[in-house]
């Protein structure tokens, strides 16, 4: 285990901008691809 | 049927479109476990970088993004050729379904190698020969995506969208090597087929999860975009 709490893991060593800025902008841009992908099937099957 | 036409079978669109969506489906719920297991590695398991600390973590993605970034282009770039060389319908519309999710993969590739780049080089972004050559393949994938949306007949816009595809291949050793050709602030390969990897076995086993995952999330989108554009054409 790395993290002596929340707050620590958040924080990830005063880096906390710069890795989940990565994470965030990452999963964001899958959702939006995964929402932009239902609706091009939902138009597809109409 | 005989071997050779059970080949021929599933590159009819039509006998393709339910097993697409089979394997979408398990692509799908395969990404997810994956990535839970990567993610679950990356920050628990794997200790924090001697000489980075905890903004290398960001290689959880970073890393297995850029190796989707090359791969998908040189995926897509197959079947536009083999489109290209026995005119099959399927094999352009394969073409066509992964260039979006190459492209995102080489966004993300981009904004967290320069989210990573700030914290350790002191800059978001130097115009450096693995970074350019990153940014090139963005723009291959973005041009091929324009010009096939610019061509109102899909099967010219396959044939036009298949050389473009074909020429930029040529980026992807580039990228690849430029580590070792060019003199670059970016660090050279952690992994290698040639030499043991240069990093603990846990910060390896969350990189490949991560990669894993992404790679079964290329092939659900993928598929699921495949289904999209046979609906709309046929």
């Amino acid at each position: 285990m790395n993290w002596g709490g929340w707050a620590e893991f958040w924080a990830m060593g005063g880096k906390g901008f710069y890795v989940w800025g990565s994470y965030a902008v990452t999963f964001a841009c899958l959702a939006i691809e995964i929402v932009l992908l239902r609706r091009r099937t939902r138009e597809a099957k109409a | 049927m005989s071997t050779s036409m059970k080949w021929f079978w599933f590159a009819s669109p039509q006998t393709f479109f339910p097993l697409a969506g089979t394997l979408a489906r398990w692509s799908g719920v395969l990404a997810v476990l994956l990535a839970l297991a990567g993610l679950y590695v990356g920050f628990f398991v794997a200790p924090t970088d001697a000489q980075q600390g905890e903004a290398y973590r960001i290689i959880f993605i970073h890393v297995p993004a850029a190796w989707m970034s090359m791969f998908l282009y040189v995926v897509m770039a197959f079947w536009a050729a083999i489109g290209l060389a026995f005119n099959t319908r399927l094999s352009g519309m394969m073409a066509s379904a992964i260039a979006p999710t190459g492209a995102l993969f080489t966004f993300i590739a981009l904004w967290t190698g320069s989210l990573w780049g700030r914290p350790t080089w002191g800059a978001y972004w130097v115009w450096d020969a693995r970074l350019t050559s990153e940014l090139i393949l963005l723009f291959l994938y973005l041009g091929f995506m324009a010009l096939q949306a610019a061509i109102d007949d899909p099967r010219r816009a396959d044939r036009a969208g298949a050389v473009l595809a074909i020429v930029g291949v040529v980026n992807v050793p580039i990228i690849y090597y430029s580590v070792k050709w060019w003199n670059t602030l970016h660090q050279g390969a952690s992994v290698s087929l040639t030499r043991a990897p240069s990093m603990a076995s846990t910060m390896l086993t969350g990189m490949l999860l991560m990669a894993l995952a992404f790679w079964a999330y290329s092939i659900a989108a993928s598929l699921v975009r495949v289904r999209c554009i046979i609906r709309e054409r046929e």
